[in-house]
């Protein structure tokens, strides 16, 4: 029998070109990372640059006309202070005060704060950026002095817009006075509802359709509009939250059904509904990313189980859940990173633009720290912006401190022997 | 003439007549989807005795191993006809529920597949799962030592099962097994894996168990099937639907020295294909 002849062993010595096309991707991946640094760098100077920086304030009343006897304003006692703020304030205004908590309980730096906040009433006239502060300092200078011409007590002061009593104030319409307190709790509030929500819901379809479910044309269906679903824009989420939960469910988003809430005022714009809302909008990513988790639990597992006599479930819980908690977890902090910078949704469901109170159930009217950058980006006076920087620094701290605790969760979930 | 007409399997040889039978199969035929993968299996399985299944590459050994505890049924669109009967009921019959089948007639894996969790928990979890309520410690020393693993692992009892060299694995697999006491333990290409020396220690191992268990064992090393076991089931394609059958069950050294079917004594002789 003839065999074949061999073909000729002919190879074009081409290793330094397969070489070289190596060292150009790699360069290129480089490049995509070192794009993404950058980037993300820029974002954070610009924050920053807005965050600090000098600002003219004028005084409505100038704290050194309210000396007593040649004792500045900053070393007169509570009980001065509190005198001052009683001829000063009308007599409604100083009751209020006093029933909040009476003058007498409270301490010299709050009964200062609110002779600085009531009767001092500093008013932004200007303000700079930090890049700007520090290069153009002579200028601002001589631009201060220009503002003493039409307003003559004016300070200027060097300010971190972000404090801890930034932190610590509700809002208010007064840019030297308002804070981030309420909106804090609020997208705190939010999430936890969102989790408690999303996460039993979410990991269950995904138990369902990856173990449970046959191949069927009814549950292929199911599963093509879920991986749909995860791609629906948020705004319509919120109109879907607005018709649900605000409206349609307004009897159990108030609290009217558990005696919560007075019936002729209630409303379903609370955080009940945001938060089921929010749940709504990452339960499809969830549900995705646990299928995902599960489908990654090796068949040889189960298999081991079912061998040893387990039911399904027995199965199911002790070795496909626990192998796939890390993998379900990750995709869980991804899509609820997600729902707490969400804004648009929440405008629709009804956030509170103005709102000066902390939230106190779930029942509560709201706003969350997304909406209030929103609305303060939104105003035309430089100050809002440097203090909506302020606000984005807290809510990205908020974001990364909630992510850190739950990597952590996860790493003690993912130690495997 | 066609020929195919000829290759009619024949029906195999009884088990010798003083053996007990523990799972019996008549007219065994599974299928996947249409493709009928295994047809026309008669077996008698005998009590406390290691049976071999050997065969070519694809013709449905460990299809037809999986049907004698319903783990066939895992994937999707199986279904068999015929019947299996264990102790004399019939495994497939409506009311018997598969979970019972696989707790009474245990399995071991081509590959070892130990949970990741510890040694000791390994073996207690089958237990703990059926409501075992005697002292969990012996029965992990009893599963362990009755696997020959204990005097290896018995002071890491709280260490990864995955911790384990392949062989110690494998034989982790078994004690996991055996914790739950089964009557049959079904071993699919138990030792493919592993080096001769492991594959050395499980057969050592298999010896020990058939005092109290039977086994059955799918295998491609035909020298295996010839050293362990006592019984030896021949299976091949065979006939227009190319469909697996046992052609020749006998003793295993009858089916080694003196075949009765031409292809079995072909394969054994190494001359097959």
């Amino acid at each position: 029998m003839n065999r074949p002849a061999a073909p000729e062993f002919e190879f074009s010595g081409n290793l330094a070109a397969r070489n070289r096309s190596g060292r150009i991707w790699h360069l290129v991946f480089q490049i995509s990372t070192i794009i993404g640094i950058l980037v993300l760098a820029a974002l954070l100077v610009n924050i920053l640059d807005s965050t600090f920086g000098y600002v003219a304030y004028e005084a409505g009343i100038d704290p050194e006309s309210l000396a007593v006897d040649g004792i500045s304003l900053e070393d007169q006692s509570r009980d001065q202070l509190a005198a001052l703020l009683q001829e000063r304030l009308s007599f409604g205004a100083y009751n209020k005060l006093n029933d909040e908590k009476p003058f007498s309980e409270r301490s010299k730096a709050d009964v200062y704060s609110l002779v600085i906040q009531r009767i001092v009433k500093y008013d932004v006239l200007e303000s700079w950026a930090l890049w700007e502060s520090l290069t153009r300092r002579g200028e601002i200078l001589a631009e201060v002095e220009a503002l003493r011409a039409e307003h003559p007590v004016v300070d200027l002061v060097f300010v971190s817009w972000l404090t801890p009593d930034f932190m610590a104030r509700p809002q208010s319409s007064e840019a030297v006075n308002t804070g981030v307190r309420t909106a804090i709790l609020g997208s705190l509030w939010t999430i936890l509802i969102t989790i408690l929500v999303a996460f039993p819901l979410g990991v269950g379809a995904a138990i369902y359709l990856e173990e449970y479910a046959r191949d069927n044309w009814l549950n292929r269906l199911i599963q093509t509009n879920i991986n749909n679903l995860a791609g629906v824009p948020s705004i319509i989420y919120g109109i879907l939250g607005l018709a649900l939960f605000v409206r349609a469910m307004s009897k159990l988003t108030s609290g009217e059904l558990f005696g919560l809430a007075d019936p002729t005022t209630a409303t379903g714009r609370t955080l009940l509904s945001a938060g089921l809302t929010l749940a709504l909008l990452v339960l499809p990513v969830i549900i995705i990313n646990a299928q995902e988790a599960i489908r990654a639990v090796p068949q040889s597992l189960r298999k081991a189980g079912y061998g040893l006599g387990a039911t399904q479930w027995q199965t199911i819980r002790d070795h496909v859940l626990p192998n796939a908690l890390p993998g379900i977890l990750t995709g869980t902090i991804l899509a609820v990173s997600r729902a707490i910078g969400e804004t648009a949704p929440l405008v629709v469901v009804g956030a509170s633009t103005a709102i000066s109170f902390d939230p106190a159930s779930p029942f509560s009217r709201f706003t969350t720290l997304p909406i209030q950058i929103y609305q303060w980006t939104a105003r035309p006076q430089a100050e809002w912006r440097h203090l909506a920087a302020a606000a984005i620094l807290v809510l990205l701290v908020l974001l990364l401190s909630l992510n850190a605790s739950a990597i952590l969760l996860r790493n003690r979930f993912a130690r495997k022997y | 003439m066609n020929l195919t007409n000829l290759q009619v399997p024949p029906v195999p040889e009884p088990a010798a007549a003083d053996e007990q039978t523990v799972i019996e199969t008549r007219d065994l035929s599974i299928f996947y989807g249409n493709f009928l993968a295994v047809t026309d299996v008669n077996l008698k399985i005998p009590r406390n005795r290691i049976t071999a299944i050997i065969g070519p590459s694809g013709c449905g050994k460990s299809t037809l191993l999986r049907a004698f505890n319903r783990m066939n049924e895992l994937v999707p669109d199986t279904h068999i006809q015929g019947q299996v009967l264990f102790d004399g009921r019939d495994l497939y019959a409506p009311q018997v529920d598969p979970v019972e089948v696989r707790y009474r007639i245990g399995m071991v894996f081509q590959k070892a597949n130990p949970f990741p969790k510890s040694i000791y928990e390994n073996i207690a979890w089958g237990a703990r799962i059926h409501g075992y309520r005697g002292k969990m410690d012996e029965l992990v020393e009893f599963s362990l030592r009755q696997a020959a693993l204990w005097d290896e692992v018995k002071d890491k009892l709280k260490q990864s099962g995955l911790s384990l060299s392949g062989g110690q694995q494998q034989r982790l697999c078994i004690a996991r097994a055996i914790a739950v006491r089964p009557e049959v333990i079904l071993m699919d290409e138990p030792a493919s894996a592993l080096d001769p020396i492991a594959t050395l220690k499980i057969e050592e191992l298999m010896q020990e168990l058939k005092q109290n268990y039977t086994i059955i064992i799918v295998t491609h090393n035909m020298q295996q099937a010839a050293r362990v076991s006592d019984y030896t089931a021949m299976m091949m394609l065979t006939g227009e639907t190319r469909s697996g059958t046992v052609i020749e069950f006998d003793q295993t050294n009858r089916i080694f020295t003196r075949p009765q079917d031409r292809r079995t004594e072909d394969y054994v002789t190494g001359r097959f294909g």
